[in-house]
């Protein structure tokens, strides 16, 4: 699905990434986890596009595509989907009209017809229950007035519109009461399938439990120094991270 | 959905050319530049106006020579001269006057084709009236027949002053004062035409009334007098919609409209405003100096202005309502884009006189490129004013960092029981917005477009269906290449 070799990327001259290897197939769920400023989010806004970070050196082939060629919308097009550790709100623009006019840019990329609004809204009101999220919410500005966790849920339920082959979840768990982690859980559990992807951005174990995940990479220091099964995870949650770059360094 | 570009290139769109400009090719029956009183007697005689009117004008000029120029408005431009305007232009097919559409200059027709308002598709299809305004004379009047059956008067006014002489008299300039301002003063002395309307006691009007507006003659001012009458019990919804074609040369605009609201009627006053804003370094462009005011004289009266301002070099503008009945209402809903190095200082002003009246603001502006925009209100609170109450909600929105919002908000109380509310907010089109729906597969532009579109939301909603499409439009066509 996608392959990221010898990635190296900056913030304003300021290296975060130095040498990322990643190769991620198809139906395949990678967590990344690692410590505060290690690059985890750095990482995942590098695959999504956004503006202000440069890449110096590296390169991410996606479905034998250079991704780095493409700006956010083409890479959305082709099936790349960010959840926002920070969704954004944007007033007075109601949130499935944002969700069709996306899913059309996408059809028309792919030579689809475009949704109408009334077949649209039938997928909506389908895949909004996946993750228990009111009817309400679908008229209602983008995540204006959403606590938390609605817009979480928010984001996963704009990730079952989408229906993307590579799914990155920055931090999705965190801000997430115990009940909401496990709605936003069965969501991406139910959205898990052979020809989908999902990379897990997280600082805990605990969204482990819920989502497994075929691997498991430690990001520190903008590299990954090891990875591993689902157990490693929870080395990790018992003995930190520090042995992890002391193993990496001798 | 605008074309997908591989390499995006903000010159690309921020260089588009005005979509309306071109300039059509009728011979005019234009005065040589310059102001006196042999010109207004010109312009009087020209229409065959009685001798009150003329009186009239003369009484403006005089006032107007004495006034000078308001210099407090937060917009600089290059001194005017006023002599060198020509004060009268009309298309020469008028001396015939035509009497259907089949008779209209078919090169008029054209500048509207191109314009997208094709008037018989709108007789036809949309049941809007058109009292087409090309330079200072009207062309072509429409739905006179079904109006009429409803009692309704809608014509140009100097056909009304011919017609309805008394009701002219009785209502022109009673809700702005030949003296009321510089701007207004030259109006009176110099207007050319207009639109006239008249709903009698108790009618609905029974379609929305619609006037296109065009500046065409080279260096030509442009004086529209309006004037719209609710009497007692009536409605009606005007809209009004303007371009102008492209030139080098400013023009100066000073239009005067002037509403009269009777016991329990209600005039809904939309306004679709695009003129040449000039271009990009700030050459050209229309001087927007306009006066409109609404007085609700009746009780229960009811006034709401809704604008969407996206042309204009320099706008100068605050349609009022002067809340004279008791529980009469005043609404004020304006959206106003200022880019490239357009200005506008605009707002409005809510005078409560009677008790319990209401009013409302909600002013959405948006700035772009070098655009300067200015909310400047007033509401001010007669002693007479008992229980009466206001709501302003003055929002700002920039996109990049070379604009400006500013906010002006007066406000007087004389009358301790009033409630005032105030809400001001001012933010910036966040990259973090752009990406979060780019992420989502959405084009920057289209973004934005969505973005300011939601912004503008709530006065959106308060125009009429057609003009609302039309507004949405009109504001993707503006704001192409706004973000770079």
């Amino acid at each position: 699905m996608i392959k990221i070799e010898n990635l190296h990327a900056s913030i304003d001259g300021k290296a975060i990434l130095k040498g990322i290897n990643l190769e991620i197939g198809a139906g395949e769920v990678h967590a990344i986890m690692g410590p505060n400023g290690s690059g985890k989010s750095t990482l995942s806004n590098v695959i999504a596009g956004r503006d202000g970070y440069e890449v110096t050196k590296g390169s991410i082939t996606y479905k034998d595509k250079d991704l780095l060629e493409m700006n956010p919308e083409e890479r959305a097009w082709e099936g790349v989907f960010l959840a926002f550790q920070y969704p954004v709100e944007i007033p007075g623009v109601n949130n499935t009209y944002l969700l069709k006019a996306g899913v059309n840019a996408k059809r028309k990329h792919q030579g689809l017809e475009e949704l109408d609004a009334i077949d649209f809204l039938k997928i909506v009101r389908e895949k909004a229950k996946l993750v228990e999220l009111d009817q309400s919410f679908l008229s209602r500005g983008v995540n204006e007035g959403f606590s938390g966790g609605e817009k979480k849920r928010n984001e996963i339920f704009q990730m079952a519109v989408l229906e993307p082959s590579l799914a990155l979840l920055d931090e999705t768990d965190s801000g997430l009461d115990i009940d909401a982690l496990r709605i936003v859980a069965n969501g991406v559990n139910h959205l898990r399938s052979e020809d989908r992807s999902v990379v897990m951005v997280t600082h805990y174990q605990r969204l482990l439990d819920y989502i497994k995940p075929d691997f498991v990479h430690v990001l520190a220091d903008g590299k990954i120094l090891k990875s591993g099964g689902k157990n490693l995870a929870l080395e990790l949650e018992e003995r930190g991270y520090d042995w992890v770059r002391e193993e990496a360094a001798a | 959905m605008s074309e997908i570009k591989q390499e995006r290139k903000p010159e690309e769109f921020t260089n588009r050319e005005y979509e309306a400009g071109f300039v059509t090719d009728i011979e005019t029956d234009t005065l040589p530049p310059g102001l006196d009183e042999d010109v207004i007697r010109h312009i009087s005689a020209k229409k065959d106006e009685p001798e009150w009117l003329l009186n009239w004008r003369l009484e403006a000029f005089r006032h107007w020579q004495t006034m000078t120029e308001p210099h407090w408005p937060n917009v600089t431009y290059p001194p005017i001269d006023y002599q060198a305007v020509s004060y009268y232009s009309a298309p020469k097919s008028q001396e015939d006057g035509p009497k259907s559409l089949d008779e209209v200059d078919p090169k008029l027709l054209e500048t509207y084709e191109k314009l997208g308002i094709p008037l018989r598709e709108q007789e036809f299809l949309a049941g809007v009236a058109v009292d087409a305004v090309f330079d200072s004379v009207s062309v072509a009047t429409t739905f006179k027949g079904k109006l009429k059956d409803a009692g309704v008067i809608f014509c140009p006014i100097s056909e009304a002053v011919q017609e309805y002489p008394e009701l002219v008299q009785q209502y022109l300039g009673t809700v702005v004062p030949t003296g009321d301002n510089f701007y207004a003063a030259l109006n009176s002395a110099v207007f050319t035409d207009g639109s006239f309307v008249y709903i009698p006691k108790g009618v609905r009007c029974p379609m929305e009334l619609s006037t296109y507006f065009r500046i065409n003659a080279l260096n030509t001012g442009q004086f529209e007098r309006t004037l719209i009458i609710a009497d007692e019990g009536s409605y009606v919804s005007y809209l009004e919609g303007c371009t102008a074609p492209q030139r080098d040369e400013n023009q100066l605009h000073a239009a005067v409209v002037e509403l009269v609201i009777l016991d329990d009627a209600q005039i809904k006053y939309s306004t679709v405003q695009n003129w040449y804003p000039g271009d990009e370094n700030g050459v050209g462009g229309i001087y927007n100096f306009v006066t409109k005011r609404a007085d609700c004289r009746g009780n229960r009266a009811k006034v709401s202005w809704t604008q969407v301002e996206t042309g204009s070099a320099i706008t100068w503008k605050y349609p009022s309502c002067v809340l004279r009945g008791d529980d009469s209402v005043g609404e004020f809903y304006s959206v106003a884009l200022t880019k490239m190095c357009q200005q506008a200082d605009t707002g409005t002003k809510m005078i409560h006189i009677g008790k319990n009246t209401k009013s409302t603001i909600v002013s959405k502006g948006i700035s772009a490129g070098r655009g300067q925009q200015s909310y400047r209100g007033l509401v001010r609170i007669a002693k007479s004013a008992e229980g009466a109450r206001n709501f302003t909600q003055c929002d700002s929105l920039l996109i990049g960092d070379t604009c400006g919002a500013h906010t002006f908000p007066y406000v007087e109380v004389k009358n301790p029981t009033a409630t005032m509310e105030h809400e001001a907010t001012t933010s910036r089109i966040g990259e973090d917005q752009l990406f979060y729906c780019q992420s989502r597969g959405i084009s920057e532009e289209d973004a934005v477009n969505m973005i300011v579109n939601g912004f503008c939301k709530d006065v959106f909603n308060e125009l009429p269906m057609e003009f609302a499409v039309e507004a949405n439009r009109l504001m993707e066509v503006s704001l192409e290449g706004a973000v770079g």
